[in-house]
């Protein structure tokens, strides 16, 4: 096993050195009956690296993957261009195979690219600061939500059902498990129009919401504040470098999820959760953040993890969250992306997404087909199907479309409506066929 | 080992940053123009971000790079963090089309070959740990340590029992361990240790009898944070379900167990494993991480859905589930990260597995045993996978904390192992080698570790001072909490 480097010679010196007769001898306090002989588990045998490659290159083609459809399918993870300088900036083992940066001294790299991430992140939000990273967009938002009951004492939360279902869920699952109250208000309009946010920590809105539709922050705002709540607003990154800010309408605590931003999509993972917010809540905030600093007997400028006190490993029982390990290597990929595009860039890509949305918007509803909800879209929209969404969206996959998601499953009444997202990336060509195909399947 | 002075200090890729400039050939959009503010509303102008050539955004990483230490630059024999070499065929794996671009969202019926891989990481860790089911929903260590508190909090519940309300915690164990209990909404009690290491088991006792009826569940690293074997396991399961309570596995020493014995067969209903531990997904810098977690099938009805199960012959995604405690991440979990664990996994097989557990301790043995007499072990006994030292003499005779003794091993090219934990032994040096390091990688450790020693003696101020021979000397920690500085701002 060549991961294992040790040659009889080598194990045979280190057990004279430690003193014992055998590498079963220094498992010797392990209880005779709890051990299993080396090689007697059921496991199947084991694979040189060409027929490694081979077997998981065979797995890999049993799947229908993004490269053989054209996807249509986006409900927060979207399939977009990722620029081939991020590849090859985290495939680095500096940074791929490093650990946490407890000792600065050693991590002055990564440090540093967390700290221009922390801004990048900010500056597309419009807030103030923006921790190391979350895991996902769900749990980000999930974490928001226990935030604002830590900070204003209040134990029920209050979310549009216009935020996508899973984070819904896992928002249930987190506030199940801590004892928080999580009311849901609707948004039959496509968009959220009341919020009944008395007595609640915070209120949950999405910018562009699950539907594509873009929300009134604004009015969102003034709910929150008639009710004493934080305003949590849950923002895809990407769209935010065309839509006002979500911090420009003053939201508390903005999260989001970072794929869009130079992340594969992996079957949704790893994946990275953004989290940001108002100066003023710096101290309540889960997870990591860099600062920077000078050195102790010097002059010159570095990086380290602050305000650690907040943490598991040293404030344990009391700590903000939980969360240790986070999401840096994916952070480090959307920090080359953020980088990689830069500001005209990823202000094209955003231009772009709004400009085949409304393409397909115009091609689908020539058509004949009707757009569910008629507001203002970002790059995502509901078409409103003659029938069943589930079996239009099967029968488009044997169109080479994987044409979006049925939202029957998530919404009462809603069987024949599929949620559809035109990114930058796809072309006039694909949309022309998309709204053919779609027209063959449904007839 | 003079300063490298000429290096100059890096420079934020936001002063590099010129209008008009791009770093990437972006896509173009062939679809007729369109009055944006008519299609999404007010559009903002104040997006500040850099700015650079394609050029000098990879200068930049690759300078950052230069600058930061990773398994493949050097040693990095971090306890509790088993950072072994992580293979490139895995990187390989994780990038075929076939399992990058793949939806989360896309129709199961799509996805045969990545269910195979997760089914397949499944039940290669049945296997391994012992337990009857294994869930690879939970995205990071601490995430894992959560969710099965959260199937013990489901599992009470479902018995009446809601008023089981507190969890026990050794005093040595991970920080995650009481936050995650703190995030169910559990008071947290502290058992300590006994002279030996070990639990102590008369105080076990008394805190049962105390907490009485109330008692939700222990949380126990095996091995312990201590490096050492936990021999009376068998019994402390015992006495946790005669009282009514569950015990949760930390797994983060899962390494020194791997092929040798099996957790589920101690006695434990549940555990967390982190998959960028032991089987070898990169850490990336802190994350992603990937905390599968494995339990007895007393708690599988409240696996969080999608649940991956064979169901008559076929692989299928299990969403029905009446009694799950509901999704605790946006989707399947780190899916690229299982392809990673799977290529380790089957690399290794049922001929090499055991491999992983006897070398990695072996390794900490003959670290221990070559350091002991200038850094003596916590405790006489032998070690697991790791070894945890004290510096404590240096400190009382010389003024020489653990800190100092880490931050010199940095000038002698090396990561430092980690310090001051677990926080019941003083000065602590935890130092992990992993099976993945060669004789003469310890024995220059060593002999780094011996010289250092010698001069802590000799001459304490070139540890004080350390490191001497990085980008940047020791960091002033308490000003950066003072002067808070998280982010650049644009007319800074």
């Amino acid at each position: 096993m060549p991961y294992v480097p040790h040659t009889q010679a080598d194990t045979e010196a280190m057990l004279s050195v430690i003193g014992v007769p055998s590498i079963d001898n220094l498992f010797r306090e392990i209880p005779d009956n709890l051990k299993v002989a080396p090689g007697s588990l059921n496991l199947p045998p084991a694979l040189d690296e060409h027929r490694l490659m081979a077997h998981l290159s065979e797995i890999a083609a049993k799947n229908l993957d993004c490269t053989k459809l054209v996807c249509f399918l986006g409900a927060g993870i979207y399939d977009r261009y990722i620029p081939s300088t991020v590849g090859a900036v985290i495939s680095r083992g500096e940074f791929l195979t490093a650990y946490t940066p407890y000792q600065p001294e050693a991590s002055q790299g990564y440090l540093q690219t967390i700290y221009e991430f922390q801004t990048m992140v900010s500056e597309l939000y419009g807030m103030d600061l923006a921790n190391a990273s979350m895991y996902d967009g769900a749990t980000s938002m999930a974490e928001a939500a226990i935030m604002s009951v830590g900070i204003k004492g209040k134990d029920k939360v209050v979310v549009s059902e216009a935020v996508h279902p899973h984070y819904r869920q896992v928002l249930a699952t987190y506030c199940w498990s801590i004892g928080i109250h999580v009311e849901t208000v609707p948004a039959s309009s496509g968009v959220t129009t009341s919020w009944n946010a008395d007595e609640a920590s915070c209120i949950i809105v999405q910018y562009p919401n699950f539907f594509g539709c873009i929300e009134d922050l604004a009015a969102a705002r003034a709910a929150a504040d008639a009710a004493g709540a934080l305003l949590i607003v849950v923002a895809d990154p990407v769209a935010c470098a065309l839509l006002k800010s979500p911090g420009s309408y003053g939201a508390d605590v903005v999260v989001g999820e970072g794929q869009p931003m130079g992340i594969a999509m992996g079957l949704g993972g790893p994946v990275v959760g953004l989290f940001a917010c108002k100066k003023e809540f710096v101290r309540h905030i889960p997870g990591r953040i860099v600062g920077k600093t000078k050195e102790l007997h010097g002059d010159r400028p570095g990086y380290v993890m602050t305000l650690r006190t907040r943490e598991q490993d040293i404030r344990r029982e009391k700590a903000t969250s939980n969360i240790c390990t986070n999401e840096a290597l994916m952070a480090l990929a959307a920090t080359v992306y953020m980088i990689a595009l830069g500001k005209n860039g990823m202000t094209t890509v955003a231009t772009s997404s709004v400009r085949n949305t409304q393409y397909a918007i115009s091609a689908l509803s020539s058509a004949g087909f009707s757009v569910k909800f008629k507001g203002k879209v970002f790059g995502e929209f509901v078409i409103s199907l003659p029938k069943n969404a589930t079996e239009v969206r099967d029968a488009m996959l044997g169109e080479g479309f994987l044409a979006g998601l049925p939202l029957g499953a998530y919404y009462k009444g809603m069987d024949d409506d599929l949620l559809v997202a035109v990114t930058e990336i796809r072309t006039k060509e694909q949309i022309d066929a998309f709204v053919s195909a779609l027209t063959e399947v449904t007839k | 080992m003079s300063r490298m002075q000429k290096m100059p200090e890096p420079e934020l890729i936001f002063d590099r940053s010129r209008p008009g400039r791009i770093g990437c050939n972006v896509p173009r959009c062939d679809t007729p123009e369109v009055d944006v503010a008519s299609a999404v509303g007010a559009v903002r102008d104040d997006l500040h971000l850099p700015e650079v050539s394609e050029l000098d955004l990879l200068r930049h990483f690759t300078n950052l790079s230069h600058i930061n230490y990773g398994i493949e630059t050097g040693f990095y024999p971090l306890g509790s963090c088993t950072m072994k070499y992580n293979p490139k065929i895995n990187e390989q794996t994780a990038r075929l089309a076939g399992f990058a671009n793949l939806h989360p969202m896309q129709p199961v019926a799509t996805i045969p070959g990545a269910l195979e891989i997760l089914y397949g990481v499944q039940s290669m860790l049945i296997e391994i740990t012992g337990f009857s089911t294994i869930t690879l929903q939970p995205v990071a260590g601490a995430h894992g340590e959560m969710t099965c508190l959260m199937l013990i909090k489901a599992y009470h519940e479902s018995r009446g029992e809601g008023n089981r309300t507190v969890v026990l915690v050794p005093d040595s164990a991970h920080g995650t361990n009481p936050a995650s209990a703190a995030r169910c909404g559990y008071s947290v009690k502290s058992i300590p240790t006994d002279a030996a290491g070990n639990t102590d088991l008369a105080a076990l006792a008394t805190a049962l009898e105390e907490v009485g009826p109330n008692v939700a569940a222990l949380m126990l690293t095996n091995p312990s944070t201590l490096g050492l074997f936990e021999p009376n396991i068998e019994r402390i399961c015992k006495m946790l379900h005669d009282a009514g309570g569950q015990v949760f596995c930390d797994g983060a020493n899962m390494n020194a167990m791997v092929g040798t014995t099996r957790p589920g067969d101690h006695g434990f209903d549940c555990m967390h494993l982190n998959l960028h531990k032991t089987f070898s997904t990169p850490h990336g810098g802190g994350g992603p991480g990937c905390g599968a977690i494995g339990l007895q099938s007393h708690l599988e009805p409240f696996l969080p859905a999608p649940v991956i199960r064979m169901s008559e012959g076929k692989i299928i995604a299990d969403e029905d589930r009446p009694q799950t405690i509901g999704r605790v991440a946006g989707f399947y979990g780190q899916f690229l990260m299982e392809v990673r664990a799977y290529t380790y996994l089957r690399a290794f097989g049922k001929e090499h597995m055991a491999d992983i557990s006897r070398y990695s301790v072996l390794n900490a043995n003959y670290v221990r045993e070559r350091l002991k007499d200038v850094l003596p072990p916590a405790h006489d006994r032998p070690c697991m996978h790791e070894c945890i030292l004290t510096a404590e003499k240096y400190k009382k005779e010389h003024g020489v904390r653990a800190l100092d003794i880490s931050k010199r091993l940095i000038d002698y090219g090396f990561h430092p192992p980690t310090n001051y934990f677990p926080l019941i032994v003083p000065e602590c040096l935890m130092i992990e080698p992993t099976e993945t390091e060669t004789k003469e990688t310890l024995d220059e450790f060593c002999d780094a570790m011996i010289s250092i020693c010698r001069e802590a003696v000799e001459e304490p101020d070139l540890l004080h001072d350390a490191p001497s021979t990085r980008i940047t000397g020791r960091l002033d920690e308490t000003l950066a909490v003072k002067n808070l500085d998280v982010r650049w701002w644009p007319n800074q």
